[in-house]
């Protein structure tokens, strides 16, 4: 176990130097903090005064280690545009986009694993058909347009008159097919604080309301992908020896496909779950867009349209930081889940 | 009455391709404490017959006609859950490649417990003490931690001792081993067969050994089938049939033993190898191969490649070809002409 | 299966009787993929000759004529089908030449990311040792960053160092290149691991036996046996190309609105959805969904038959 997490531990680091590497190298070439802290007016030999004060005409790894340092005590400088510590415009940004992935999260896990064990069970049902024709719909909508797609109906409203409005039937059925709108589909609402920077959605009716629509557009990307990995990857497990030699035990079904079968199949899913949290984040960047989600994505491109590069810079190595921490922590459930895998390395 | 009856069963799968037949009338008993082999080479449905006996063929196999009886109740048109009351209960299996047959993610003892509590309703210290001493008799060394591990961690002999373990575990009247050496190691091979004989010996439980070694099924088993492309060619007792078989496939496979060949000499094989199920020959399917398709005086023998053979009778055992019934008809001719010569 | 018994079959009788082709014949959701498929590059090839105007030519639009609606609705006009944007373009002309924009940046990305995915995986795979894993590691680090995030990244860099003016003129092949190298990891793991599982069979011994270079193996003998797993992930990477492109567009990371993809067509759009034109946005939506749908339905097509094996995770 600490074998485990010391090599882990390890890799993460070096995951984070490579990121902060990265980060540094942007910095160096693209911000000039001189220009935004003294503006246009200043003359030259002053500027380079500055410069050399501020340590900018120092070697690279000086430059470097100084960097490092700091942001090693989460001190990446000020915001160009907040003129506050990057890190305090992160944390006031954080919690929205956190509670959106949780949100999702929720959704993707809660519905993927009874539709994707249901239709690899049932491969014949037409149930079973039915979700695996939406799937292929799912994976082939960008998430913006679902999201799009989601605020024209629940939030705009659409009414569909293709039957006569004169007669009940007709009247009744142009009801039934169009919708009404009217869901919130801009910004947060009014969450409610928990402590420091934090305010929640989850605390309030209202708070879930504003969630519902983001929420879902973000999901809607990743479900139709884990639905049909559970499907295929339970269909194989289904083929296999031991699923066969559990049946000629005389073991009920029921506790092959929930037991034998779907350990089995989680852990290919917990690994390409691993590698999902990735891309979920950088769909919030989308949702976040469509919505006006006051998260970490909308800031970032906020960002980037204001040149903004200790933000930008910042926002990397955070998001570096939670993809390696999720992965870790992924590793170990994948571990703990799977007992071929030791914890102290890779798998017999 | 046998304890277990198989009368004309007949297995198909249906492929995208069209329907492939995997078994054809299949007809075979075994008695309570008997050890039958099932003999062929690889695709001739050796696995199959193993399979449907107990209605576990996967999709899109399935049973298109005859029936397996075992204690009297016919077996492949029970519910699923009373054929799960025999499965693994009265009918055990021992499978093939012991590395795929534990499941990974589930400690050793789980996967013994599990069968004793789809079966009895007993405590799990009970369960466990069945276990224990079950690991015992196959000679497992310190069973009580073995339960908490995990089969990755133990070897392909171990985990094939465990199998027989859980094949034992309710005292069945049967066990159906489909090849269950074929995956170890030379050395352990025998070590494994010899102990799954002892204990079949010890409990009186009947075995059905499907290989494709005839030398450990003329040591095991006291009657035998040899399948050839989804159907029976011949069957009898071992002994009559490994010391005088009948067939011309028998014959190769029997020529074809190490043993049979002179030091320094290449080994006697049957040439060209066994068609594909969805694309068989006409009349006898092993026609192809077959060196005794014509007469010993060169003529030509036509049924061996229009008409599929039916069984004959030779001694104790039965055998499908049209070269042996040709035979015994000339030889039930002579006789009859040698009583009406000889009052 | 595709063994006619005469001598040796040309190539196109060994396509006439593959397998492949049966179950073509036989599968009624690849045939129409496929010939939507085609029937949108046709006409995203055929823009400038099909469209009712040009776009890109600001002598002929006509502002008056802004914001109308396709023709199914109340209001609309007959000269232009599927209504007009917010600055009086043509949707349907604007449609078309977005959906060229759209497959050559899919494709050219694709080809791009095809390229050096190829190379490196057959390095990987074949050289082993410290290559390998320096090009898996940074292929995990990359992939575990996810490839649109990447995308994301590098797209608001490239724009940030050249500028909104330059990175505007210059988006296309800049797209290719962003897109391309986000997205090689796909690539580099699936020829990997199919060069892992062919490297260790005898042709490949004899081949070396034989005193045969290092490249010529790898190019003409094992490459050739990991043709099928790429080609399958081919149809996901040009859908996933796509759908980079159009998200980066919408980011306005992409291309401008004045040489519009699909993608900046639905983010110019998003902004009147508020007051009901909806179909600004959601018409150049739903072929986007076509486009994409049709590729992936055919890719889930060449996934079942062909059965590669794929990289997992």
């Amino acid at each position: 176990m600490i074998a485990f997490l010391v090599k882990r531990l390890f890799h993460a680091l070096l995951v984070m130097f490579v990121i902060s590497i990265i980060a540094f190298a942007i910095q160096d070439n693209l911000g000039d903090p001189i220009q935004q802290m003294v503006g246009q007016s200043v003359p030259e030999s002053e500027r380079a005064e500055l410069r050399e004060e501020l340590g900018l005409n120092d070697p690279f790894l000086v430059q470097y280690a100084r960097f490092a340092i700091n942001a090693a005590q989460f001190d990446f400088g000020y915001s160009y545009v907040f003129n506050q510590p990057t890190t305090e415009v992160i944390a006031r940004h954080l919690p929205a986009t956190l509670e959106l992935v949780a949100a999702a999260t929720f959704l993707i896990i809660t519905l993927s694993v009874p539709i994707g064990v249901y239709s690899a069970i049932k491969p014949r049902a037409w149930l079973s058909r039915f979700f695996m024709g939406i799937s292929i719909v799912g994976i082939s909508i960008p998430v913006f347009l679902t999201a799009i797609m989601l605020i024209q109906l629940f939030a705009i409203g659409v009414s569909w008159t293709p039957f006569p409005v004169d007669t009940a039937w007709g009247s009744w059925l142009n009801d039934l097919i169009s919708t009404e709108g009217g869901m919130p589909a801009y910004g947060r609402g009014n969450p409610v604080p928990v402590f420091g920077t934090w305010e929640t959605n989850f605390a309030s009716l209202e708070g879930l309301t504003y969630l519902v629509l983001p929420a879902v557009s973000l999901a809607s990307i990743m479900l139709p992908l884990f639905i049909r990995l559970i499907r295929a990857e339970m269909l194989e497990v289904m083929q296999s020896d031991y699923v066969k030699f559990a049946r000629a035990k005389g073991i009920s079904m029921r506790r092959i496909y929930f037991l034998h079968a779907l350990k089995n199949t989680m852990l290919p899913v917990i690994t390409v779950g691993g590698v999902q949290i990735g891309t979920l984040v950088a769909y919030t960047i989308l949702t976040e867009t469509v919505f006006q989600w006051p998260g970490m994505g909308l800031m970032f491109l906020d960002a980037i349209e204001r040149s903004d590069i200790p933000l930008i810079v910042t926002y990397l190595m955070i998001v570096g930081l939670i993809f390696v921490i999720t992965n870790t922590i992924v590793d170990l459930i994948y571990g703990l889940v799977n007992p071929t895998v030791k914890l102290t390395g890779k798998p017999a | 009455m046998a304890l277990l009856e198989v009368n004309h069963l007949d297995v198909r799968f249906a492929l995208r391709l069209g329907e492939v037949h995997a078994l054809r009338d299949v007809n075979f008993t075994l008695e309570r404490g008997e050890r039958l082999g099932i003999v062929g080479e690889s695709g001739a449905g050796k696995s199959v017959a193993a399979f449907s006996l107990l209605n576990l063929i996967a999709k899109p196999g399935f049973i298109a006609g005859g029936e397996v009886r075992f204690d009297g109740k016919q077996l492949n048109s029970m519910s699923e859950r009373a054929l799960r009351k025999v499965r693994g209960n009265r009918i055990s299996m021992i499978f093939q490649d012991p590395m795929m047959t534990l499941n990974p993610v589930l400690s050793i003892g789980e996967q013994m417990l599990e069968c004793l509590k789809a079966h009895r309703r007993i405590s799990s210290k009970e369960a466990r003490a069945i276990a224990l001493d079950k690991l015992r008799q196959v000679q497992i060394p310190s069973p009580e931690t073995r339960l908490d591990q995990y089969p990755h961690e133990l070897s392909g002999g171990m985990r094939q001792r465990i199998i027989i373990a859980i094949a034992l575990l309710l005292d069945p009247d049967i066990i159906i081993a489909d090849e269950p050496t074929t995956a170890l190691d030379v050395t352990i091979q025998a070590e494994i067969m010899a102990l799954l004989l002892e204990l079949c010996e010890k409990y009186n439980v009947g075995l059905i050994l499907i290989t494709h070694d005839l030398g450990v099924v003329s040591q095991v088993t006291q009657r035998m089938l040899v399948m050839y492309a989804g159907r029976v060619i011949e069957q009898g007792p071992t002994r009559e049939i490994i010391n005088d078989p009948q067939h011309p496939y028998t014959q190769g496979l029997i020529n074809a033993l190490p043993q049979m060949a002179t030091p320094g000499e290449k080994l006697n094989q049957i040439r060209g190898s066994m068609p594909s199920l969805s694309n068989l020959p006409s009349g006898c399917a092993f026609h192809p191969r077959c060196d005794f398709i014509k007469r010993a005086d060169g003529t030509q023998r036509p049924a061996c490649t229009q008409q599929v053979p039916e069984f004959v009778t030779s001694g104790n055992c039965k055998v499908a070809c049209h070269m042996v019934a040709e035979l015994l008809d000339k030889e039930a001719n002579d006789e009859a002409r040698l009583k009406e010569t000889n009052p | 299966m595709n063994a006619p018994s005469s001598a040796l079959p040309s190539r196109w009788e060994r396509f006439r009787d593959s397998y492949l082709l049966y179950s073509f014949k036989r599968d009624i959701v690849a045939q129409i993929s496929l010939m939507v498929f085609i029937a949108l590059v046709a006409v995203a090839v055929l823009a400038p000759w099909l469209s009712p105007m040009n776009p890109y030519d600001l002598a002929q639009i006509d502002i008056l004529s802004s914001e109308l609606p396709p023709f199914w609705v109340d209001g609309s006009d007959a000269e232009y089908l599927l209504g007009t944007d917010a600055q009086g373009r043509d949707m349907l002309s604007t449609i078309l030449y977005g959906a060229r924009v759209s497959l050559m940046i899919g494709f050219g990305a694709v080809a791009l990311q095809a390229l050096i995915g190829v190379c490196f995986g057959l390095l990987a795979g074949y050289l082993g040792g410290r290559i390998d894993a320096f090009l898996m590691r940074l292929a995990d680090i990359q992939l575990s960053f996810s490839t649109l995030m990447v995308a994301i990244i590098v797209g608001a860099l490239v724009k940030a160092i050249f500028g909104g003016e330059t990175f505007s003129a210059y988006a296309v092949p800049l797209l290719i290149l962003i897109i391309g190298l986000a997205e090689w990891p796909q690539y580099a793991r699936t020829v990997r691991a199919s060069v892992l599982a062919e490297k260790n069979k005898e042709y490949v011994d004899a081949a070396r036996v034989m005193g045969l270079r290092s490249k010529r193996i790898m190019f003409r003998h094992i490459l050739p046996n990991t043709l099928s797993p790429i080609f399958v992930i081919s149809t996901v990477q040009i859908a996933n190309a796509i759908i980079s492109e159009a998200a980066l567009s919408f980011l306005g990371l992409g291309m401008p609105e004045t040489h519009p993809s699909l993608g900046s067509l639905i983010k110019a759009g998003f902004d009147y959805i508020q007051s009901g034109s909806w179909w600004i946005t959601l018409i150049p939506g739903a072929v986007l969904i076509v486009l994409v749908l049709s590729i992936n339905l055919l890719g889930d097509w060449l996934r079942d038959v062909m059965n590669p094996r794929l990289y997992k995770g």
